[in-house]
C-alpha cells in the first residue's frame, strides 16, 4: 500500500473556470456582485428596484438563476437591460460554466456591472466561485435572526449582508440587532445594510455601495 | 444538496490519478472538510458510497478529515479552536484574531495498491 499525495481542492475545476471569468472581468472593468440568500428574501424585488434606479444606458446586465421557469428574467427585463435566465433544472446553485456558456453572446466590453442573482438556497452557492469580485448575502426580517450562526459558511463568506423586508420589523419578532451581532460573530468585518424595497427605505445607501465598488 | 456534485468530482480525481499508474487501484480518499465549508460530511459520504457501489472504483473507502474553524492570535500567536462563535484568544484574551482555518474542501491523498 503506498501513499499518493493530491492536495487538490475539490472544486478545482470550477475554480479554474472562475479565474479564467475573474481576469474576464477585470479586462473589461467590470464590477461583478454575486447575491445569494434564502428563496423568498427578496433577490428579484431588490433587483427590480436596483434596475429602475439606473439610468438609460447603465452598462449593467443580470443573470439570474432558478431550477426551473424564467419568470424572474421577465420580471427584470421590462427595465430595458440584458437580463438572461439560467435554468438549472435541478441543480441547487450556479457554477462557474453556467455562467461562462450564459456569458456566451454578450459582448462584455459593453458592460460596467454584472449581478448575479443566484438560486435561492443559503448552502449550495456558497462553495461554488463565480469569478465575482463580492458576495453579497440577503436576510429577510420574515427569517430567524440567528440564521449566520446556523449558515455559517455564506455569512463567512459574504462581504456584505444586506438586511431586507425592514418595513416588516414592526410585524414580526425578528431581533434586527440580534441579527448583526450574529453576522458578525461569524464574520467580524462583514459590512451590513438595512434596506426595503417596498418603502425604498436604505435603497440609497445599497445602489452607494454599488457605486462605489464600481468606481474601484 | 450538492454533496452528490462535489462526490462526483472526487471521483473524478481518484479516476485520473490512476489512469497515470497502471495497474494500480485506490482503496482510500483522504479529504479535509471545515465546518465552515457549506459541506454535510453525512450526505457527502452517502453520495460517495452510491457513487462507488457497483462501479469500477469499489471498494473505494472515503475518510473525512474534518476540520474546526480556527483563529490566529494577532497579539501573542495562538491558534485556537473557535467554539460557539467566540472569537477572542482563549490564551490572552485579546480580540485581534484572524481566519486560520475551517474552509477547506481537498482531497488530501489517495492509498493505492501497486502491483
Amino acid at each position: 500500500m503506498s501513499r499518493v499525495t493530491v492536495e487538490k481542492k475539490v472544486l478545482s475545476e470550477n475554480d479554474r473556470i472562475a479565474a479564467e471569468l475573474r481576469e474576464r472581468y477585470r479586462q473589461n472593468g467590470m464590477l461583478v456582485v454575486n447575491l445569494i440568500s434564502s428563496p423568498g428574501s427578496g433577490k428579484t424585488t431588490l433587483l427590480e428596484r436596483t434596475l429602475e434606479s439606473f439610468a438609460p444606458g447603465t452598462k449593467v446586465a443580470v443573470l439570474t438563476g432558478d431550477i426551473q421557469t424564467d419568470n424572474d428574467a421577465r420580471r427584470l427585463a421590462r427595465f430595458g437591460f440584458p437580463v438572461k435566465q439560467i435554468t438549472t433544472g435541478g441543480a441547487c446553485h450556479l457554477d462557474a460554466r453556467m455562467i461562462e456558456k450564459a456569458l456566451d453572446d454578450w459582448d462584455l466590453a459593453n458592460l460596467d456591472m454584472l449581478i448575479i442573482e443566484n438560486v435561492g438556497n443559503l448552502v449550495c452557492p456558497t462553495s461554488y466561485d463565480l469569478g465575482e469580485e463580492a458576495k453579497i448575502v440577503l436576510l429577510s426580517v420574515t427569517e430567524g435572526d440567528d440564521k449566520p450562526l446556523k449558515y455559517p459558511g455564506i455569512f463567512h463568506r459574504a462581504e456584505l449582508m444586506l438586511l431586507t423586508k425592514i418595513d416588516l420589523l414592526p410585524y414580526v419578532p425578528f431581533d434586527a440587532a440580534a441579527a448583526r451581532e450574529n453576522a458578525r460573530k461569524v464574520h467580524p468585518a462583514m459590512e451590513i445594510l438595512e434596506v426595503s424595497s417596498t418603502t425604498g427605505a436604505g435603497l440609497d445607501k445599497w445602489l452607494g455601495w454599488l457605486a462605489a465598488r464600481r468606481s474601484r | 444538496m450538492h454533496e452528490l456534485g462535489l462526490a462526483t468530482n472526487i471521483l473524478e480525481t481518484v479516476r485520473t490519478e490512476m489512469a497515470r499508474r497502471d495497474g494500480a487501484h485506490a482503496v482510500k480518499v483522504e479529504l479535509r472538510v471545515g465546518e465552515l465549508s457549506a459541506v454535510d460530511k453525512d450526505s457527502l459520504q452517502f453520495c460517495f458510497e452510491s457513487l462507488v457501489k457497483g462501479s469500477d472504483l469499489e471498494p473505494l473507502e472515503l475518510c473525512i478529515d474534518w476540520r474546526p474553524h480556527t483563529r490566529r492570535c494577532q497579539a501573542c500567536g495562538d491558534l485556537f479552536e473557535v467554539v460557539d462563535y467566540n472569537l477572542v484568544c482563549p490564551h490572552c484574551a485579546s480580540t485581534d484574531t484572524q481566519f486560520a482555518g475551517g474552509d477547506e474542501l481537498e482531497i488530501a491523498y489517495l492509498e493505492i495498491e501497486e502491483p
